[in-house]
């Protein structure tokens, strides 16, 4: 199926001016290239610092960039009116405090043009699906943090946008909280929608996404399918059998052998698989499994942010990295 | 008009309420009924003249603070607090933010001063008896003083685009102090010379004319006020108020919401 890009960001980069007697440049972000597909959830993966809030921002307007453009859902992504067709959590959302959520989301609702006839079906709508519920009359002063969020989350999702940017919204919410999120998140998938989401828990990208952008220092450090990244990279696979006898035949494939428990877990070469099989079967030693070694999204996470700014670039001219434009 | 503009005022029309600004009708009733009481009390035929020379002094100078303190804030406190993001992330021009939080201000204050306006004339019934038709110039009066508090909304609301609050505060008060003084700077400007002549000239004419809008004295003296007055003043005060919310929407149309 032929997919339209949801998001196209073509060379944006900013530096903002520090320093109140003499102005130095500071470069927040590089020439950042970077395409998100429709219908997919897409993680923008950095620790805090690197620049993902403010390219959030850049994306909706609330910080100019110093050079490059964008396109939003096949329109330029200064047009406001395609911000009829975005969502937006802000990282750790402040909601005008003297409102109840009921009319804070009728406010917004009012904001981003849906009908007055559909507005209360769909506030209620929504704050069912984040789960707050019973807070007919409270203001937002006294709501939670985690309530919070997710009163941000249903002003996102209200006006049923086709794209929706969520920063850091695991935020502030408890571990049931985060799960009911990621299910939200999943829905949203399921329904078409393009989630572009900005985290530094990585369990959460790698449970959730289609693919992940990692940005350190204001560059982008790699650009992939969670399974891509994740895949076996190394060569190598893992070979799990039962009983604690390690044979001889093993330490001879070059295996590195662990006892945990009742079980032992080797890892060896890929091209030694069919050797160690043979070796086990030999020792009438039960197999209970063998698959590739695969590195963790937070190893892989770990990796890029260590690489130099040089590495990645001559890495880059080189082709080797994993598409920093794709 | 559009509709978002409407939304925009009316919420923070709301915000005002909540926030309690409208509890200053209390002090100002307070203050108003225990004058007329005093007044009544002491005065002998001048009871009028000073009921309604302190009442629309009373309802200057209380709509100048609520237009000042709120003013100040509706840009920055926005920022501050990063409300502003989840309502420019959506279909809303930033000119528009800026429109729509001048017009609930000044949507404040009218209905502030109505109430207010409602206390004076409840004061002067109380001291005089009875209304007379130069009573009327009363009406005149607050809807000069309505003009002024749209060109403080709107100053208060460009320094508020670029500033921070505190630095708002003391330039849009400043401009208050300085513009209620703008004959006498006028005046000043005719008796210089060479560089001093301009820059004097220059200044009086740039500084809002609070002046020009101030005829509390002359309505509690019943002096009629000619509709040539009302006009020029009416076509004033919606020039400044044009001019000064045309260079916050500039200036914010610019910033980085960092």
């Amino acid at each position: 199926m032929n997919t339209m890009a949801a998001i196209e960001i073509l060379g944006l980069e900013k530096t903002y001016m520090v320093g109140f007697w003499r102005k130095r440049p500071k470069r927040a972000l590089q020439p950042l290239h970077l395409t998100v597909e429709e219908g997919e959830i897409f993680g923008f993966l950095g620790p805090n610092g690197a620049g993902k809030t403010t390219t959030l921002k850049m994306l909706m307007g609330l910080v100019f960039p110093t050079a490059g453009t964008a396109r939003i859902l096949g329109r330029e992504w200064t047009d406001p009116e395609i911000k009829a067709q975005i969502g937006f959590l802000p990282e750790q959302p402040y909601f005008y405090d003297y409102l109840t959520a009921h009319e804070l989301l009728d406010y917004y609702g009012q904001l981003s043009g849906v009908p007055a006839k559909d507005r209360n079906r769909r506030v209620e709508e929504v704050l069912q699906r984040v789960g707050l519920t019973d807070i007919k009359g409270v203001q937002l002063r006294k709501f939670s943090k985690g309530m919070l969020q997710r009163a941000g989350i249903a002003q996102a999702i209200l006006h049923n946008p086709k794209l929706v940017f969520f920063d850091e919204p695991m935020s502030g919410l408890d571990p049931l909280g985060r799960r009911e999120v990621r299910d939200l998140m999943e829905q949203l998938k399921q329904e078409g929608k393009t989630v572009f989401f900005s985290t530094h828990i990585l369990s959460d990208a790698e449970a959730l996404c289609d693919r992940v952008a990692i940005i350190h220092q204001g560059e982008l450090r790699g650009v992939g399918a969670v399974e891509d990244l994740t895949s076996s990279v190394q060569g190598k696979v893992e070979v799990i059998w039962q009983g604690t006898q390690i044979p001889a035949s093993m330490k001879a494939l070059g295996a590195e052998c662990h006892v945990t428990g009742d079980t032992v877990r080797a890892v060896l070469p890929e091209n030694q698989q069919d050797a160690a099989i043979d070796a086990l079967r030999r020792e009438r030693i039960r197999l209970i499994a063998i698959t590739p070694l695969r590195t963790s999204l937070e190893a892989y996470f770990v990796e890029k942010l260590q690489t130099s700014s040089s590495e990645t670039l001559a890495a880059s001219t080189a082709g080797k990295t994993l598409g920093t434009a794709v | 008009m559009s509709p978002r503009i409407v939304y925009i005022a009316f919420n923070t029309f709301r915000e005002a309420v909540r926030d309690r600004v409208l509890y200053n009708l209390i002090a100002f009733a307070l203050l108003l009924s225990g004058a007329a009481i005093f007044v009544g009390q002491i005065s002998i035929d001048i009871e009028r003249l000073v009921v309604v020379n302190l009442g629309l002094t009373a309802v200057s100078l209380f709509g100048i603070v609520i237009a000042i303190f709120i003013g100040i804030g509706l840009v920055s406190k926005e920022i501050d607090k990063r409300t502003l993001y989840t309502v420019l992330s959506r279909p809303v021009r930033r000119w528009e933010f800026i429109v729509g939080k001048f017009l609930g201000l000044a949507g404040t204050l009218v209905v502030n001063t109505f109430f207010m306006a409602i206390g004076v004339f409840g004061a002067l019934l109380y001291v005089a008896h009875k209304f007379s038709k130069p009573d009327a110039l009363i009406l005149v009066a607050l809807y000069f003083i309505v003009l002024e508090f749209l060109i403080i909304c709107s100053l208060a609301l460009l320094f508020s685009s670029f500033s921070s609050p505190l630095l708002s505060a003391v330039f849009a008060f400043s401009l208050f102090v300085i513009g209620s003084f703008a004959d006498d700077l006028r005046g000043f400007a005719t008796l210089t010379h060479g560089i001093t002549r301009w820059v004097a000239t220059a200044a009086a004419y740039l500084v809002p004319n609070f002046s020009a809008l101030n005829v509390i004295s002359a309505a509690a003296h019943q002096q009629p006020m000619g509709s040539h007055l009302i006009l020029q003043n009416t076509l004033y005060a919606l020039f400044y108020t044009v001019m000064a919310l045309s260079g916050a929407v500039l200036i914010f149309e610019r910033r980085n919401l960092k």
